[in-house]
Parts: structure tokens; sequence; C-alpha cells
């Protein structure tokens, strides 16, 4: 426990040496931005959509009531979206994409001897390969996020639009309704992302990085790098809700 | 030429290498040879500094390497090329970007010089219109002229080969062995192969280091190894009953 703490320690260390060029580093950063965030917006955008729309519809079934305003389904899904659905969940979701193909491809890397390779060349082989996804990460989850902000009350304004279980005017009042904590809301939910990408990058680079034997290895590193980062998030994301909102 | 002096190392109390004291000359091939768990590659990462040796020294020309910090190493491995068993080319770069790889790290050359370079050492070692291809679309032996392409775009005064010729077909794997000889002479580099097979021992050993259990157990030459009187190396080199015959 306390020597895989110290290797992690140690990674973080080598992560903020000086970049042998920086054009090269600054090369890898931008194809990271594309790689674990660019190519995730399907993906998020489909699930946010179709969250969305399953949440208006239960929260509408749930509140059926002649003395509960039709709003109050788009504000229960504006609260939801922000605070937990965008952030947490879709973070989760991100650590089995992004988490498992981070520490699949440093573990082949490792395996195949490509990372030794870089040593001998006398490349700093955690910031070249591990700093690029951290720094990626920590820009482009926010972006998805709002992203998925977005389509989860895009999901839910298509629901009403087609079935009119609410007017699609009152879901949109309800959503704008309350609007002085957006910005309390918003914040927390970045910073929660912002943790959460941290999280998920540095965890997976570690299992991969420090991958030993073979190919069934890293099958098992891409495993740890997923439940390990989806424990921390959880425990981050309470220790941050405690933090933040209370 | 690269020195080595007394070097020992072991993993979790079992002893890898004990003792080994060996000097790699300038514009020679210099071959590590044993068996499979010999101890030949721990001696390797030990020379290019991937392990740290227990007890001894690595002199790179007159440089104490073993002491050396890091910041200071790397200076010295940017004057070591390194071909690995497996090639080791970045799967995610094509051929072309692999072999520009150390020149656009470290050099301050610009984009046309780059390419230049690396074309003209893909061309030396024989692998044309291949620029744009991933490692994965070409065959093991051209990884392996690749691999080399990258181990000398930084025109190298060291080059570590380990094991070159494995998983390749007899006469890929004698066309990989010439291709070393030659650069070696032409760059006049110090050299260090590591491998298990007589045929490249015969074909370019001009300057040789056996090793049996850590222990070095003999030093020579090809020509001197087919006379060879020391066991542990007799039986390496005489393992098939067809040699057995011949020498008989």
């Amino acid at each position: 426990m306390i020597r895989n703490l110290g290797k992690y320690m140690f990674m973080l260390y080598h992560i903020f040496f000086k970049p042998e060029k920086f054009s090269v580093y600054w090369r890898r950063f931008l194809d990271e931005v594309v790689q674990l965030g660019v190519k995730s917006l399907f993906i998020v955008s489909l699930m946010s959509a179709f969250m969305g729309a399953v949440l208006v519809i239960q929260t509408a079934t749930a509140i059926e009531s002649a003395w509960i305003p039709d709003y109050t389904v788009g504000f229960t899904i504006k609260q939801s979206m922000l605070l937990e659905f965008c952030p947490t969940i879709i973070s989760l979701i991100l650590a089995g994409k992004v988490g498992s193909n981070i520490a699949s491809e440093l573990g082949s890397m490792r395996v195949t001897e490509q990372i030794d390779a870089l040593e001998v060349m006398g490349v700093n082989s955690i910031g070249y390969l591990v700093g690029p996804k951290i720094l990626a990460a920590l820009f482009i989850f926010p972006i998805v996020i709002m992203y998925s902000m977005f389509f989860g009350f895009f999901g839910g304004g298509l629901v009403c639009y087609f079935t009119e279980i609410i007017p699609v005017k009152q879901y949109i009042l309800g959503i704008r309704s309350f609007s002085e904590d957006n910005f309390v809301f918003i914040r927390y939910a970045l910073t929660k992302t912002i943790v959460f990408a941290f999280i998920i990058t540095s965890i997976s680079s570690y299992y991969g990085y420090y991958l030993k034997g073979g190919a069934l290895e890293v099958g098992k590193a891409s495993t740890n790098a997923v439940v390990y980062s989806s424990i921390f998030i959880l425990f981050a994301n309470y220790i941050l809700t405690q933090l933040m909102l209370i | 030429m690269i020195q080595v002096k007394n070097i020992s190392k072991s993993f979790s109390g079992v002893e890898i290498l004990n003792d080994i004291s060996f000097v790699f000359e300038k514009g020679k091939t210099n071959l590590i040879i044993g068996k499979s768990g010999s101890g030949k590659s721990v001696l390797t990462k030990c020379i290019v500094g991937l392990l740290e040796p227990d007890i001894g020294d690595v002199f790179y020309d007159d440089i104490k390497f073993s002491s050396l910090k890091s910041q200071d190493k790397k200076k010295v491995r940017k004057q070591i090329g390194m071909l690995f068993q497996g090639s080791a080319l970045f799967d995610s770069l094509t051929v072309e970007e692999n072999v520009a790889f150390p020149l656009r790290m470290f050099t301050n050359m610009t984009e046309e010089e780059i390419i230049e370079r690396v074309n003209f050492c893909l061309k030396r070692v024989n692998i044309l219109n291949k620029n744009y291809l991933y490692p994965s679309e070409i065959s093991g032996g051209m990884q392996k002229r690749v691999a080399i392409a990258r181990a000398i775009s930084m025109k190298p005064k060291y080059l570590f080969c380990d094991e070159p010729n494995s998983g390749l077909d007899p006469v890929t794997a004698i066309v990989i062995d010439e291709l070393i000889q030659e650069l070696t002479k032409e760059y006049q580099m110090t050299t260090i192969v590591i491998t298990h097979d007589m045929n490249s021992v015969l074909e370019i050993g001009e300057n040789i280091l056996f090793i049996d259990s850590g222990v070095k157990k003999w030093e020579g030459n090809k020509e001197e190894i087919l006379d060879v009187k020391v066991k542990e190396l007799y039986d390496f080199v005489y393992v098939s009953k067809f040699l057995q015959k011949m020498k008989k």
C-alpha cells in the first residue's frame, strides 16, 4: 500500500520535470485532447440525451399532482443534471472508457519495451507519456461535461416536445427558474470534474506505466484502473459535496 | 569504448550477475552470448542504465556512467542507439515519425533537414517507400531495419542490439547482422550485440563475452570460439549432434 503510494507520488513528481522539447509535448497534449475528450463526445452525448429523456418521464409521472406546477420537472432535471448526473455519472463512464484505454495503452508500451526505448533515448518517459494525458484531461473534461449538460437538457426537451408529458415552455421555465444558484452549482460541478479527471488519468496511468508481465497483466491493469478510478471518484465525490455544498 | 568493472546484480536475493568485467571495443561488433536466463539482458540493462548494478561500475570512454546524476546520464544516453528484441517501434507513429522521433525531440533541425536525415537512414537500411506505413503494417524484418534506422538517426557513438535476429528467418537474420557490422565500421561505433544465435556469433563476433549463470566464463573472438575448451561454452557451441560429429 505505502510502496504503491510512493510509486504513484514518484510518477506525479516526474510529470513536472522540464520537457525536453516544448513543441513535441504540445503536439502530444493536442493529440490527447482529441483522444481523451473529442473521441468521447459521441458516447457522452448519447448517454446524456437518453438520461435526460428518462429523467423527464420518471419525474413527470412521479410528481403528477395539481398542487405541483409543471415547471418543477424542468427544475428537477436541472438540479439532477448539474449536481450529479453530468459530473459524476459521466465521469464514471469516462473512467471505464478513457481509464481502460490509458492503462492498456501504457501497459502495452511497457510490455513491448517502448517505454524502455524512450528511457534509453534519454526521454523522461513519465513526463512524455503521462503528463500530456493528465493535462489534456484537466482541460477537456470540463468541456465534455458542459456538453453533456446541454445534451441532457436537450434530451429532456425532446421528450416534452414529442410526448407532451409537460409543455416544452414549462420545461424550459423550470430549467431557467431559481437561476441565482446556477453559478454555484456549475462551479461545484466543474470542480468535481477537474478532480475526477485527475483521478481517472493519474490512476490509470499508474497501473499502465508500472505494469509487469505480459498480455494477461495488461488486461488486469486495465480492470484495476477502472475499478480504483471509480472507487476514488466516489470517495472524492462525497468529500467535495460535503465541502462545497454544506 | 565501453568498460564494465566488477558488475554484480541480484533480484530478491537471487544473484543474476556476479563480478563481470569486460571491455567493449570501439569500431568492433562486441557480442554478449549465453543461454537464455544467463544474465545477458540484465547486463545490458545495467550498461545502459535501465537497471542500477548492486556493485561495480560502467564507463563510457572516460566517463563513469554509473555514478552520474540522472540529468547527466541523459546526456550520455543521447549518444546511445538501441535496437530492442521486439523492435520497440512506437505503434502510434508511422515509420517516418519513428525514425524522426529522436531528431524532433533532441535537435533543432528544420523539418526539411529531419525528413532528409530520415530518408537517408531508411535508405541506408534498405527501407524504401514505406515512410507512411505503421509498424503493424510491415514485416518483422522490416521492423528491425526501421528500428536500426531510428537507432542510427542521431549518429550514436554506442549501439546496443538485443537479440537483433530473433524471430527472423536465417536469410533475413544474416542481412540484419551484416547491416549492424557495416554500420559499426561506417560510424566507428562501439556496438554491443546480445545473442544466442551461433550463426551471428560466427558471422560478426569480433569480440565475444560468454556468460553462464551470471558469471563470465570466456572471452575471445569468432576464430577462437570453435577451438574452445571451456565446458559450458563448448556445450553451448556444439549443442547439436550434427556439429558434434563435425567437430570430431
